[in-house]
């Protein structure tokens, strides 16, 4: 376990037309450059400055649309450089979040359906699993420890978007035991909505339907996006996640499942969830333990 | 005030400026494709630039309007009739209640756009009225139009402009060659030499492939440089660490067909971009058909910036042109 922060050079500034920054933290995903980017997020966002548009951090790299009639390309660009520079130690810096507990089935019926339907051509194992697959390659011994290691410790929100409200997941665990999974060889053009699924580092949830070429693990229970706002945890906002949040996926079996889709209909499902003060420090010298105390937060909610 | 609609068309959506705000959680721009064309037709009968279009592809809507109207159609080159019996395009229409609207096969081009006084008057989700059908957002209860539904029509303000036509030299070309100018920029630099000279200096045609969230092109194809992937980038040359992707930026997915995001794109993903459509190219984009030849032409930011402004002052001309 390494307890060292994996050095972050400066980012790398470059133009997506006339209209976008594109800021690379770091070409390789990590904890400390996804923080690095949700502080830069922050600080531009705390600006106020006119002109800009949307604010978008992702694993390792923010990008921010701006109306370059209002605000100038070299002005935002110094802006943000000085920001950076501004940032100092990232490994001091707290987040203010929250954990939550997201019930998912894994090996439902519904990934299972669809995995079914696109093995040849497309699955680098089709006699086989996604589940099993992704135990294989990671060394593990079959897909119930997998599973284990899927939602044994949490992950954190590196990232949302792709389709409306989908989170990328980044597990918070030391880099020598990330679990790892290549994508489908081609992709499916067809997901159910809220398949559980892992492509390359990353975890996600989809939030809509529609084509993907991540590994699909189970389903969650519960909404992540709803544009009808029916339910409590969607009052303020139809989409669920934001950047930051840290998720614990929690198994539940079919009946379970069945259990919470009646409370989802009856608009009276709600997601454990507590707030935290997430060290990056902290997270990065041991882990596991930094992940309990976090864990514990959810007890009694 | 309703357009009653009897046949929906191939692909027909309410569009208008678009949703910009909630790019970071995934929910895209959006908007009229051709955001010139909706503007003047949106001019033609009165309306202001942001008040809502109905977005037709290939193939238009039959519909009827249960009061008068005054309607106008702009983008691609199209047949219009009311009641069966031809009318111009690019000019505004009075129609009479129950008068029935139809199309034509369109003559080039891809998408063209009808506005009504007082604009298409569904609710608006997160501040616009676009559809966004991926996600079931905005629009017409969120999708494309079907046969029976009724499409509410806002009151018009009774403003109408004096010209009643738009003149030709507004009108944009729908050309079967286009250059489009790009910005280099973003992951262009995992190219080699020859994979950037590639893209600047061949021939890409513009295939079957292109819809509101994407255009593929056909073409030699690039070269990536090889490398060991950086963790968490996937195992290609042009995959990276998913990013959040630009409006208008250009992914290569594997080096061979060059993909330019348009208004309904994903947010982000894991293939690298290596040059972005400058602001002002993005409706020409919108009205390539399938088979267009196109160059993509390398420009400078100040380049950009001065084209962003003559489009600006070309479209101000034109709504300007109707007054007098």
């Amino acid at each position: 376990m390494s307890t060292v922060a994996i050095g972050l050079g400066p980012a790398r500034y470059t133009w997506g037309g006339d209209e976008t920054l594109f800021i690379e933290v770091a070409e390789a995903m990590s904890l400390e450059a996804n923080f690095k980017v949700m502080a830069l997020a922050k600080a531009t966002t705390a600006t106020g400055i006119q002109g800009i548009i949307d604010i978008c951090p992702a694993n390792a790299s923010l990008l921010i649309r701006f109306n370059p009639d209002v605000l100038e390309a070299s002005v935002l660009e110094a802006t943000v450089r000085g920001l950076e520079e501004g940032l100092g130690d990232i490994s001091e810096h707290r987040l203010s979040t929250r954990i939550v507990e997201v019930p998912v089935w894994y090996q439902d019926l519904f990934t299972s359906e669809v995995e079914a339907r696109f093995r040849e051509g497309f699955h680098q194992e089709p006699s086989g699993t996604d589940l099993d697959y992704a135990a294989k390659v990671n060394g593990l011994a079959d897909a119930a420890e997998f599973i284990k290691r899927h939602h044994e410790q949490p992950w954190i929100a590196s990232m949302v978007g792709f389709v409306a409200g989908l989170p990328f997941l980044f597990q918070l665990v030391d880099m020598d035991k990330q679990l790892q999974v290549p994508k489908y060889l081609s992709p499916r053009t067809d997901t159910p909505k809220l398949t559980v699924g892992h492509g390359g580092a990353f975890g996600c949830i989809y939030s809509v339907r529609g084509a993907g070429g991540y590994q699909m693990f189970g389903v969650a229970a519960a909404p992540i996006f709803d544009p009808s706002q029916g339910l409590a945890d969607f009052e303020d906002f139809m989409i669920f996640f934001k950047p930051g949040d840290l998720v614990k996926f929690k198994p539940v079996s079919e009946a379970e499942y069945e259990a919470i889709q009646q409370e989802v209909a009856a608009g009276t499902f709600r997601y454990r969830q507590a707030s935290v003060e997430f060290s990056l420090a902290d997270a990065l010298a041991d882990p596991e333990s930094n992940n309990k105390k976090i864990m514990e937060t959810l007890d009694g909610v | 005030m309703a357009f009653e609609i009897k046949n929906p068309g191939l692909s027909t959506t309410v569009q208008d400026e678009g949703r910009t705000g909630y790019y970071d959680v995934g929910i895209p721009q959006g908007g009229s494709m051709d955001q010139y064309s909706a503007a003047l037709a949106n001019a033609l009968v009165g309306n202001d630039a942001s008040m809502a279009v109905l977005e037709c592809t290939y193939m238009g809507p039959i519909f009827i309007t249960d009061v008068p109207a005054a309607i106008a159609v702009s983008g691609a080159p199209v047949i219009v009739k009311v009641n069966g019996t031809e009318v111009p395009q690019w000019e505004r229409i009075s129609l009479e209640a129950g008068d029935e609207v139809s199309f034509g096969i369109i003559a080039g081009g891809t998408r063209f756009y009808i506005a009504v006084a007082g604009g298409i008057d569904v609710p608006e989700v997160l501040g616009s009225r676009s559809t966004y059908v991926l996600g079931a957002l905005g629009g017409f209860e969120g999708r494309k139009l079907a046969a029976g539904d009724v499409v509410p029509v806002g009151v018009s303000s009774g403003n109408l402009p004096a010209g009643h036509r738009m003149a030709e030299e507004f009108r944009p070309v729908f050309a079967k060659e286009q250059r489009v100018r790009v910005i280099m920029g973003l992951y262009d630099h995992r190219l080699t030499d020859a994979g950037r000279a590639s893209f600047l200096n061949e021939e890409w045609k513009l295939t079957p492939v292109a819809d509101r969230m994407g255009l593929r092109y056909d073409g030699p194809g690039v070269e990536w440089k090889e490398r060991v992937q950086p963790f968490g980038a996937g195992s290609d040359p042009s995959n990276i660490v998913d990013a959040g992707y630009a409006v208008g930026s250009i992914q290569i997915p594997g080096g061979t067909q060059p993909i330019i995001l348009h208004r309904d794109a994903v947010s982000g993903g894991g293939y690298a971009m290596v040059a972005t459509v400058i602001s002002a190219d993005m409706d020409l984009v919108a009205r390539a058909a399938p088979g267009t030849v196109t160059h993509f032409d390398e420009v400078t930011m100040d380049a950009a910036l001065v084209a962003r402004r003559a489009l600006k002052a070309r479209r101000n001309a034109a709504v300007a042109s109707l007054s007098s």
